[in-house]
C-alpha cells in the first residue's frame, strides 16, 4: 500500500507514523523541512520538501497511484487543490482533504471528494461532551457527487484491473491499516 | 453585466478599475483590510474585505447573481477553488481564473473552469515565437534524462514528408509513436504516411537527437527555406 501525504503538521506526522507502522509505503510532503522534526525517529518512511499542489513535485516525490492520499496543510484551497491534482492527474485511490470551512468542504463532498471538516468536527466533540445536541453532520464528508472524469489527464490503471477512474473513489476504512495487501502500487 | 471580481492586487485593482470605466457593475473582494480600504478610498464603496475563498463571504458579496466571477489573486489553488464554488455552489454561467504555473491550465481547464489567463504562459508564447521553428521540441525528459520525449513539426521540405516511418532510417533506440494532424493525436502506424504541418512525437535516446533531426526535419540546407 503506497500512502501519501501533504502536510506535515501535527495530522499529517500522526498519520504518516501511523500508517508507517502499518507497514504501508509512505511518503510525506511538505513545504518546510522542520515539519518533518515532528516525524518520530523511527519513521521509516519518505519525507519529500517541497509544493504539495504542484503535480511535477509529486510525481518527482513519487506520490503517483497511491493506494491513500491525505491532504492535511494548513490551506483549504491548497488541500483542495492537491487532492483534486491526486484524483485526476496521479491515478490516487482513496483521497481525504481536510477544509475547515464547513460551506466548502460540503461543496466539495458534492463534487466528490471525500472530505475532512475540523470545524464541524470540534464542535460536535465539544457538544458531545457537555451534552447538547451535535450538528449531525459526519466527521469525514463521504464524496456524495461524481468527480469529474480524466479526459485531459491520463488516470493510471489499478493493479488489480479495475477502473481507477476518479467517480470509483470511494472510502473504505477497513483498508486502511491492512497488511493484507502487500503488493506494490504500481 | 454585474461582475465579481476576487483579488485587490495589481490585475484585481487596474479590472475593476476599467470595468467601472465601461459601465459595468462590479464588486471587489480582498481579504488584505489595509489593501481593501486603501483600494475603496480611490475607487468607492464597492471593495468587501473579506476572503473570497470564504462560501459565506461570496454569498454576501453577491455571487449568486454575479454574470461572470474573475478570479485574479496570486495564488493558483485559491483561484481554482473561487472559481469551482462560483460555478457549482452559486450557479454563476463564467468563471476566469488567472493561472500562473502553466502545467495547473489542463487540470483547471478539466475541473470546470471556463476561461483561463496565464501570465507566464503569453510571455512564454511572445519568447517562443522568436525561436526558429524548425527545431526538434523537447516535451520531456524520462527517468534520469536518458530518455526524452520530443516533438517534429514537418515543414515543407523535411525527407519525412511523404513518406511512412517504415521507410525513414531512425536511429536504434528512439521510435516515433504518435502524430498530431489538424490539432488531433492518434498512434503513429509504422506505414502511415506522413504529411507537411504533421507534428510527429517521438521517443529517443538524446545521443540520438542529430540524426532524428536529420531525419524529420532535414539537414541546415533543407529546412533553411
Amino acid at each position: 500500500m503506497k500512502s501519501v501525504i501533504v502536510g506535515c503538521g501535527r495530522v499529517g506526522a500522526e498519520m504518516a507514523d501511523f500508517l508507517d507502522r502499518a507497514g504501508h509505503d509512505v511518503i510525506v510532503v511538505d513545504t518546510s523541512t522542520r515539519a518533518f522534526d515532528r516525524l518520530p525517529g523511527s519513521f521509516g518512511g519518505t519525507a519529500v520538501r517541497g509544493d504539495g499542489t504542484d503535480e511535477d513535485t509529486l510525481r518527482r516525490a513519487g506520490a503517483e497511484d497511491a493506494d491513500i492520499f491525505l491532504a492535511m496543510t494548513e490551506g483549504d484551497n491548497r488541500n483542495v487543490m492537491a487532492a483534486q491534482l491526486a484524483v485526476e492527474a496521479l491515478g490516487a485511490r482513496q483521497v481525504v482533504a481536510k477544509v475547515n470551512d464547513p460551506l466548502r468542504a460540503s461543496a466539495y463532498a458534492d463534487l466528490g471528494l471525500a472530505v475532512l471538516c475540523r470545524t464541524t468536527l470540534m464542535g460536535d466533540a465539544v457538544r458531545t461532551y457537555l451534552g447538547l445536541p451535535v450538528s449531525g453532520v459526519p466527521g469525514v464528508y463521504a464524496p456524495r457527487g461524481q468527480h469529474p472524469g480524466g479526459e485531459h489527464h491520463e488516470v493510471p490503471a489499478a493493479p488489480d484491473g479495475e477502473s481507477a477512474s476518479a467517480s470509483d473513489v470511494t472510502l473504505e476504512p477497513s483498508t486502511v491499516g491492512s497488511r493484507a495487501a502487500t503488493q506494490d502500487a504500481g | 453585466m454585474f461582475v465579481l471580481v476576487i483579488g485587490g492586487g495589481k490585475v484585481g485593482y487596474y479590472l475593476t478599475k476599467e470595468l467601472i470605466e465601461s459601465g459595468h457593475e462590479v464588486v471587489l473582494m480582498e481579504k488584505d483590510r489595509a489593501r481593501a480600504d486603501q483600494i475603496a478610498d480611490e475607487i468607492g464603496s464597492i471593495v468587501i474585505p473579506h476572503d473570497g475563498c470564504e462560501g459565506k463571504y461570496l454569498a454576501e458579496a453577491g455571487c449568486n447573481r454575479a454574470d461572470i466571477v474573475a478570479a485574479v489573486t496570486g495564488d493558483d489553488e485559491d483561484n481554482l477553488v473561487i472559481c469551482q464554488m462560483a460555478k457549482h455552489h452559486f450557479d454563476v454561467p463564467r468563471t476566469i481564473a488567472r493561472v500562473n504555473n502553466p502545467k495547473n491550465e489542463s487540470l483547471f481547464k478539466h475541473l470546470g473552469v471556463d476561461e483561463l489567463i496565464s501570465p507566464t504562459r503569453m510571455i512564454l508564447g511572445s519568447i517562443e515565437q522568436d525561436i526558429p521553428v524548425h527545431e526538434l521540441l523537447h516535451l520531456a525528459a524520462l527517468g534520469g534524462g536518458e530518455l526524452e520525449l520530443i516533438e517534429a513539426h514537418l515543414q515543407a521540405g523535411s525527407p519525412a514528408v511523404g513518406r511512412a516511418p517504415k521507410d525513414l532510417a531512425i536511429p536504434e533506440g528512439c521510435s516515433l509513436f504518435a502524430v498530431i494532424r489538424d490539432g488531433v493525436a492518434t498512434p503513429l502506424r509504422p506505414d502511415t504516411p506522413l504529411r507537411e504541418g504533421d507534428k510527429v512525437i517521438a521517443i529517443g535516446r538524446i545521443e540520438c537527437e542529430a540524426l532524428l533531426h536529420e531525419q524529420l526535419i532535414g539537414t541546415e540546407t533543407a529546412s533553411a527555406g
